[in-house]
């Protein structure tokens, strides 16, 4: 599904520049839900930025399917970004003056759906996500976890291979963080490949594998069954 | 910034290459913009779109609301100054249509300088053989004299009268070519021949106004009326785009009033047109003309108040060099007005930007390609621009439509706006929006998502 070689990411702060990513070497089959886990200042934000097409590194490779990902052009990035990538966040980012149901119709506008197809689309994924009657309502209308879940949807209606999660659980209660969890478990189980990115033990239990960054370095990739005993409590 | 910065690189652009530059670099942004537009066509059409516009606007009313006003303001002010100048310049034209735009009047006046052996302030008098001699003049197209009757130049102490009716009328007694010097239009009959000056026909050409107030509608033509009780047959009616006022004159043959007001061989006006002939030649025929006048009447030929002279191309060419510089002085002020309007309009796109990083960063996520955000913002400045201006247009319309309707003065006729200078504004409106929208679009182009979406 995604495969990272050697990849190398530099800041230049002031004179002299920070090495962010070294060398970062790891690999997510088709279908999997990896949790990727490193305290702030890891590189773990730089990483999912590059994962997402958000940002470009300065050595290595990065392929995403069979398509190397490496000096886009900022039209080429949008359209993978568009195809291919399904983002959560972890303030929501939904478009304060847009309904539910338009927030999750939004990358079908950018792909060129007509408006009415849009909208009947959105309301099926809106109905997936258990919000079929919160369509009209406007973001400042519901909770954290419903906003959270017309995020995903909308993260979902580009059909995406990979959804690419910004701590999704970083501004909800641990009751609705497990509802949020579940709904992501869910979606992985359809086949889509979750990548999670938390600094949250819990959440990270909750994935079939956790990939840990320390100080811009991959330190360790455990499998499931030894390390995530959450998984096999959810499925 | 980048607007102002560019602006004033644009007006420094007087040294040296920078003009050149400047255009390519206008060129070259408008073409990006079209280019953005032929891209982005879809947008448009997108009811999305136009709603997310509406809504981006209307979540600052205020500012959004003051831009407005100053773009606004910028094009009433335009087009109600090109209003006022086109009002300008046809009042001056229907002022001048009252005369022909080539004539020039000669009078006989008062002598203020002493030559010759002859005191100062002497009162002159021209005659019929002036007249003749100054049509040979080279450049004269039609010339005339006039009789003043009893001295006074239109005879008013004279009483005209028909039947029971009677009344005093301007009175003009006149060579035939006079009427080339007016804007008079003959409606019936004819005006006064050469026949009628060598026969001394006892002929009368009126006004509109005349023969209605004599004649009360009923035919006047062929029919006789006195004058000063002189009897004089009507034979033919004239109108003027003047009005009314233009019409209350009576025209007869210059050698019948003479002959029959005890005027001798007395001249007290001789008036020419020059055909096409230039200021400067003009002034040449003027100075030959009273250069006969001197020789013949002993006045020193500088003496400004012997004769003298009402010389229209001048006037009129000088009017019209006046009215040129208040026309450009206009359009620098209004132009200037709506630069600064449209300055606003780029600012306040560059504070709404910068508003929206997070929103922009939200869409470039979801696949916003940077054309489809830089077209977001230029929709949006040109919509503003576009709905300001034309505001703007329709009072600066009205505005001067009303002076128009109010009628003021005689200096401002019908000032009225071209449609053409409409569309242009409109045109003018869209681009100046677009570029107005370009710099904060670029801006919101370059927004990182990452950046934007991290800033809580």
């Amino acid at each position: 599904m995604l495969r990272l070689t050697k990849v190398n990411k530099y800041y230049q702060v002031g004179t002299h520049s920070l090495h962010v990513l070294r060398d970062i070497d790891f690999e997510v089959s088709d279908g999997e839900f990896v949790a990727i886990m490193g305290a702030s200042g890891s590189g773990k934000s730089t990483l999912l930025n590059i994962l997402g097409i958000l940002d470009d590194y300065d050595s290595g490779e990065y392929w995403l399917g069979d398509t190397l990902i490496r000096k886009l052009s900022e039209s080429k990035a949008a359209s993978y970004r568009n195809k291919f990538i399904g983002f959560v966040f972890q303030s929501f980012n939904l478009l304060p003056f847009k309904t539910a149901l338009e927030n999750v119709a939004l990358p079908l506008y950018y792909q060129g759906i007509t408006r009415r197809k849009r909208n009947q689309i959105a309301a099926q994924y809106l109905d997936r996500v258990g919000l079929r009657d919160w369509a009209d309502h406007l973001p400042s209308e519901m909770s954290g976890g419903q906003k959270q879940r017309v995020a995903i949807a909308r993260a979902l209606i580009g059909k995406p291979r990979l959804i690419l999660a910004d701590e999704p659980t970083g501004a909800l209660d641990s009751e609705t963080s497990g509802q949020i969890m579940d709904l992501l478990s869910e979606i992985h189980q359809t086949g889509i490949t979750v990548l999670v990115v938390t600094h949250d033990q819990e959440v990270a239990a909750r994935t079939q594998r956790t990939i840990r960054l320390r100080d811009g370095k991959v330190v360790g990739a455990h499998e499931a069954s030894a390390s995530n005993p959450g998984m096999a409590a959810a499925t | 910034m980048r607007v102002a910065l560019t602006l004033i690189k644009l007006l420094l652009g007087g040294f040296g290459l920078s003009v050149v530059g400047a255009f390519i670099w206008l060129a070259v942004t408008l073409l990006k913009i079209v280019w953005v537009s032929i891209v982005q066509w879809r947008d448009l059409f997108s009811i999305d779109r136009w709603t997310e516009v509406l809504v981006t606007i209307g979540r600052s009313k205020l500012r959004t609301a003051l831009t407005m006003i100053s773009v606004s303001w910028g094009i009433f002010v335009l087009v109600a100054l090109l209003g006022l100048g086109n009002g300008l310049d046809n009042g001056m034209r229907q002022n001048f249509a009252r005369d022909a735009t080539n004539g020039v009047w000669i009078s006989a006046n008062k002598t203020s300088v002493a030559y010759g052996g002859y005191d100062v302030g002497r009162r002159l008098s021209f005659e019929n053989a002036d007249y003749q001699r100054a049509k040979k003049v080279p450049g004269i197209e039609y010339m005339a004299g006039q009789h003043f009757i009893g001295g006074q130049r239109w005879g008013s102490s004279l009483v005209t009268k028909h039947g029971a009716k009677a009344n005093s009328f301007e009175l003009a007694a006149v060579h035939q070519d006079a009427i080339r010097l007016t804007a008079h239009a003959v409606v019936q009959g004819r005006f006064l021949t050469a026949a009628d000056t060598m026969q001394h026909r006892k002929s009368a050409v009126i006004g509109q106004t005349v023969a209605q107030f004599l004649f009360e509608g009923a035919n006047s033509v062929g029919e006789w009326i006195e004058i000063g009780s002189v009897p004089f047959q009507v034979v033919g009616v004239f109108t003027d785009p003047g009005g009314a006022e233009e019409e209350r004159k009576i025209y007869i043959p210059v050698s019948t009033a003479q002959l029959a007001f005890n005027g001798g061989e007395k001249l007290g006006l001789l008036e020419f047109t020059v055909g096409q002939a230039s200021p400067e030649d003009t002034q040449k025929i003027i100075d030959q003309i009273t250069g006969q006048l001197a020789e013949r009447y002993s006045f020193d030929p500088s003496d400004r108040q012997a004769v003298r002279v009402q010389n229209n191309i001048e006037q009129f060419d000088r009017f019209r060099k006046l009215f040129w510089m208040i026309s450009a002085f206009i359009v620098v002020i209004g132009l200037g007005t709506l630069a600064a309007g449209v300055v606003g309009v780029s600012n306040i796109m560059m504070i709404a930007v910068k508003e929206r990083t997070k929103e922009i960063g939200v869409r470039k996520a979801l696949g916003a390609t940077p054309n489809s955000i830089v077209f977001m913002i230029i929709q949006e400045a040109v919509f503003l621009t576009g709905v300001a201006g034309l505001l703007g247009l329709a009072a600066g319309v009205g505005a001067s439509e009303l002076i128009g309707y109010l009628n003021l003065t005689d200096f401002i006729a019908n000032p009225s706006i071209d449609i053409k200078v409409g569309v242009g504004a409109a045109v003018f409106l869209v681009i100046a929006g677009a570029l107005a929208g370009y710099f904060p679009a670029r801006a919101a182009a370059r927004v990182n998502p990452i950046t934007a979406l991290r800033d809580q």
